[in-house]
């Protein structure tokens, strides 16, 4: 569903823009590890979720900053401000897991497929352009990465 | 996504992740990345699917295991199909407040008649709407034990009748050089929308993206009344709100829907 051929004329357009649009890096970063059942994992999403009563996000000055979502968080208490209408909202309001796996990360755990869940997961709104515009706050929740010990981030979309 | 991860691994963090739109994978080159063949605001592919969405989870993060990169994976299979009630498709989602009296027109709940008369039936049929959806709402959260309702910080009755004070064209006029008025009709939107689409999913028929897009937009006053906010927005001269009728209130998708209607 999400080939370009799927979507309306104008979101593929759109998309094809960013694409030509995006930054290109000149190399591609690279760091190893070990097994995936040792690893400590965080979920980072760029689906401006949030708690409940944290700052909603906006296209301010703030449009790059994080919010932190404790791994304890129930579900009910995580709400969705991304600024953009063109995505499908009415999975995420019937389960969480479509765009945040927080239980299938659990289940993971539990199962020993990974080591452990970070106690601390991260929310950036993917709507700022260019997307080198989240550099400096991308460094800095790097630091909060290693001091929480985790050593493999799993990055969802929206 | 993908330069967030760039960054994140620059600092010695290993990252992997889903791809919704490959093209921009292909072009950026994150570390690890999962294609997935999923529609836009679905990343694990379906909702309520605990088995299909530890798939998708587990392929992504077993790239952390890749020896070297990048990696652009794809994941083939399809995302399970929309859950469907056997019960009648055809119903109306809307229960009117009243019946009609003789001479009185049908509601604006076509796309067909403007909502955007402020002192009209619209907005009578708007706010009986919202409170006759109450029920289904709540219907939502018992079945789900949430609600997405919530960023506005509004109850909802009170969001919708902010909607509702600003869609006669002088009362809009009156707010729209206030600061922060696009933002706060922006979350209140984006509230109503969740409510109206959290209570008609909860309805019995058809459940689908697609079916729930098209009744909102199409069938209700409620869209009715968002696509007449939206000529409010994009005829104000005020940058902010032209910003939100022309991008953040209206997805391109219901436009190409309401198109084909015309």
């Amino acid at each position: 569903m999400a080939r370009l051929s799927d979507l309306t004329e104008r979101d593929r357009a759109h998309l094809l823009r960013l694409r030509e649009q995006a930054p290109r890096f000149e190399q591609t970063p690279w760091v190893s590890g070990g097994l995936l059942s040792q690893r400590r994992i965080a979920i980072v999403t760029t689906a401006a979720l949030h708690q409940r009563n944290d700052s909603a996000f906006d296209s301010g000055a703030g449009a790059t900053d994080y919010r932190v979502l404790p791994d304890a968080t129930p579900a009910a208490e995580l709400v969705m401000s991304h600024l953009s209408v063109n995505f499908d909202r009415t999975g995420f309001q019937q389960d969480l897991n479509v765009v945040f796996p927080i239980d299938r990360l659990h289940e993971l755990a539990a199962d020993a497929v990974i080591g452990s869940t970070a106690a601390f997961h991260y929310s950036f709104m993917g709507a700022p352009w260019p997307p080198t515009r989240f550099e400096a706050r991308a460094r800095e929740l790097a630091a909060l990465l290693h001091a929480d010990g985790v050593d493999g981030v799993m990055l969802t979309p929206v | 996504m993908s330069a967030v991860g760039h960054y994140l691994e620059e600092e010695g963090i290993a990252t992997t992740g889903i791809s919704l739109v490959r093209e921009h994978s292909e072009a950026m080159r994150p570390p690890r990345a999962l294609w997935v063949p999923f529609m836009l605001g679905r990343p694990l592919g379906a909702p309520n699917a605990p088995q299909f969405q530890r798939r998708v989870l587990l392929a992504a993060l077993r790239l952390l295991e890749a020896p070297a990169g990048p990696v652009l994976q794809d994941f083939t299979e399809e995302a399970p199909p929309f859950a469907q009630s056997e019960a009648n498709l055809l119903a109306c989602p809307v229960s009117f407040d009243r019946p009609l009296q003789a001479g009185e027109s049908a509601p604006a709940l076509t796309l067909s008649t403007s909502p955007t008369a402020g002192n009209g039936w619209s907005v009578r049929a708007f706010l009986a709407e919202v409170a006759q959806l109450r029920t289904w709402h709540d219907e939502h959260r018992r079945r789900h034990g949430r609600t997405t309702v919530g960023i506005s910080g509004l109850e909802i009755g009170d969001a919708s009748a902010l909607l509702a004070s600003v869609l006669d064209p002088d009362a809009f006029a009156a707010r729209a050089a206030q600061p922060g008025f696009a933002l706060q009709l922006k979350r209140v939107c984006d509230d109503l929308r969740a409510f109206y689409e959290e209570a008609l999913a909860a309805q019995p028929g058809d459940a689908s993206p697609a079916s729930l897009r098209r009744r909102f937009w199409s069938q209700t006053a409620g869209g009715a009344a968002f696509l007449g906010m939206q000529k409010l927005c994009l005829g104000s001269g005020d940058p902010a709100l032209e910003h939100f009728g022309k991008l953040t209130l209206v997805p391109h998708i219901a436009l190409q829907d309401i198109a084909g209607l015309d």
